[in-house]
């Protein structure tokens, strides 16, 4: 069942800036869909119109049943948030942050209570949730916006990347509670994120965005085998001819190159693969004296349909780092 | 089993206008009473004019049988003191011009106060809070009401102070009465709704809290000058009579000499108070309605 449907979903800022362009895709019941892009591709302005905060310019979408357009509230009932940014507020403790937002959805406070107390153990925050969100480090804080985005045991949670800003140990740490709270509470995770890791960690599906457009909706596995498949490098000793030609028979292998006294094959799965290579050479034989073996990673599937490299825009785009450093510096304040 | 699961579900999906009210405001709330510092330093501002204008520049000095002295002519002083006393009563209504600004001073602080309003909105925005707030299914009408409320609440607060500290300062009791201070907290009510709502209206669309800062500087000094805070109506020029006559911050200053000091007007309190009930019944509508829209992207 399809919890998430777009139809050709738009939106123009001012009358010229196409943000997102007429994107359509689908999303089951409990899988975690990332949207994969970078800076300005259109990922937050599809978030923010599919939990209700701007109005499509044109297209529809259902989320978990109802209209986005014709039943908001319905659709702000039956999902979660985690935005961006960290958004709870400093002056209160964390119990009271989700306390507040358990009082908008309408959860009377006997049920929300121990809810929290649930939560806040679930991102282990329970000692701290009685003190001050600002005396939070980063990491507490991006737990808390997990923990609150669960609150009112939402059907589908929206993560506007989650990790943004993040170390890489706590970005790791933040996927294990991601990982723990999609098996606890049985939802849909829908998430947005430019690291590369972070969708290929966490998403059973991927959608690459880039203009406004989706350029291709797959699982990591299909797309980085949609590129070529996995790499295998291999040295055989004594050899009395050049095998190449052998290997390209071998079944699964795509190609073959020689350099040096080194094997360069491009195969289909190099873990099944390469047993064969070892038994082919070991009849001729000969003996396998080194071999690696090397999965392509999503870096090289984005820069096959974007055309650029995503960790140059991580450092180049300055706009979103700029952003970035400004929501931590607010948050500090 | 499954049934009433899911009608406790069904019915825990519907936020309660007023639930959902009570907790917004109490959030500004909390942060208003962990910041006393705050507080004190916005009453400042009230107890210094009550001490220059109230105290140091008292128009009852200008009256009092020193001022009437005439070289050569043996006027008796009680003579003059009903003289300096009739003058006072005549233009003020009082004798005691600090009561009458005392009055003034309190619908000051509601007017400073409220205008603050709109800036919490502001930074709900910038810090992403406010947007955070609209992915829940609360009702919008309660975050906008929540922060007139709040607004109100705060004023008066600081309004109580400032009266206390009036009458601490020696303001005329002899006309007070439970009932003239309820009627004037009334008007305060009303002031402070009105103009929160303006602000937060104001702020609605806003994500630059400068700005804020800007129209209410504008806005403040002007409002309170051109209101009969200072000095009464009847004794200014025509042509600022005319803005004063229709100054909120009039009305609500003539209710709480009518009520507090007993001093007399031409026109009936009631009058008053359905001016100031429309001017803030009317802000607090529009804020509601344009909310719906404006608060949307």
């Amino acid at each position: 069942m399809d919890i998430i449907s777009v139809k050709r979903l738009s939106k123009v800022f001012n009358g010229k800036l196409r943000a997102v362009d007429g994107v359509s895709f689908s999303v089951k019941e409990g899988e975690i869909f990332g949207f994969l892009g970078p800076n300005g591709a259109g990922k937050t302005t599809t978030i923010k119109m599919l939990t209700t905060l701007i109005t499509p310019t044109s297209g529809d979408a259902t989320v978990s049943g109802h209209s986005i357009d014709r039943e908001a509230n319905k659709v702000r009932a039956s999902v979660g948030v985690v935005p961006q940014e960290f958004t709870a507020d400093e002056d209160l403790t964390g119990f009271d942050n989700a306390l507040l937002m358990a009082d908008l959805y309408g959860i009377p406070r006997k049920v929300s209570k121990q809810r929290i107390v649930e939560l806040m153990r679930l991102v282990d925050l329970e000692a701290a949730m009685k003190r001050k969100v600002g005396t939070y480090s980063g990491g507490m804080r991006r737990r808390l916006e997990l923990a609150i985005g669960l609150v009112n045991h939402p059907k589908v949670l929206f993560m506007d990347e989650p990790t943004l800003g993040l170390d890489v140990q706590t970005r790791t740490a933040v996927w294990d509670y991601i990982r723990k709270m999609k098996n606890d509470y049985k939802m849909t995770l829908f998430m947005t994120t430019h690291y590369l890791e972070e969708a290929d960690s966490l998403c059973d599906r991927i959608a690459i965005i880039d203009h406004g457009k989706i350029i291709r909706i797959d699982s990591p596995e299909r797309l980085k085998a949609s590129i070529g498949g996995d790499i295998v490098q291999l040295e055989v000793s004594n050899e009395k001819a050049d095998l190449s030609g052998i290997f390209r028979k071998v079944p699964g292998v795509k190609g073959v190159r020689k350099k040096g006294k080194e094997y360069r094959l491009k195969v289909k799965s190099a873990e099944t693969v390469a047993p064969r290579l070892m038994t082919l050479v070991g009849t001729k034989g000969y003996t396998v004296t080194k071999l690696s073996m090397t999965k392509p990673t999503l870096d090289e599937v984005y820069l096959e349909y974007t055309g650029r490299s995503l960790r140059e825009e991580e450092s180049s785009g300055s706009g979103d780092l700029m952003l970035q450093r400004r929501t931590m510096r607010i948050s500090r304040n | 089993m499954k049934t009433t699961k899911r009608g406790v579900k069904e019915r825990a999906a519907t936020p309660n206008f007023f639930r959902s009210l009570w907790s917004l405001t109490n959030r500004d709330l909390k942060k208003w009473y962990a910041a006393p510092a705050i507080l004190i330093i916005s009453l400042i501002q009230p107890v210094i004019w009550l001490g220059l204008f109230g105290k140091a520049f008292n128009f009852g000095n200008l009256f009092s049988a020193s001022a009437f002295n005439i070289p050569g002519l043996n006027i008796p002083a009680n003579l003059l003191n009903t003289l300096g006393n009739t003058v006072m009563t005549n233009i003020f209504g009082t004798t005691s011009y600090f009561s009458f600004l005392a009055v003034g001073m309190l619908a000051f602080i509601v007017l400073f106060t409220s205008m603050m309003s709109g800036m919490s909105i502001v930074w709900d925005r910038r810090l992403g809070f406010l947007d955070k707030l609209l992915t829940t299914p609360v009702p919008r009408g309660s975050i906008v009401i929540g922060k007139i409320l709040n607004g109100v609440i705060r004023s008066l607060a600081q309004a109580v102070i400032v009266l206390v500290i009036a009458i601490l300062l020696g303001m005329t009791l002899t006309h007070v009465s439970a009932t003239g201070i309820a009627l004037a907290f009334g008007a305060l009510f009303l002031l402070g709704f009105g103009m929160s709502s303006l602000f937060v209206l104001l702020a609605l669309k806003s994500k630059d809290w400068q700005t804020q800062m800007a129209i209410a500087n504008l806005l403040n000094l002007p409002l309170l000058f051109m209101s009969n805070a200072f000095f009464p109506t009847s004794a200014m020029p025509s042509w600022l009579q005319a803005i004063a006559n229709v100054n909120p911050v009039s009305f609500t200053i003539e209710i709480g000499r009518q009520a507090l000091l007993g001093i007399q007007f031409s026109t009936p309190m009631l009058y008053n108070f359905i001016y100031l009930g429309v001017f803030a019944v009317a802000l607090g509508i529009i804020s509601i309605v344009l909310s719906w829209k404006l608060l949307k992207g």
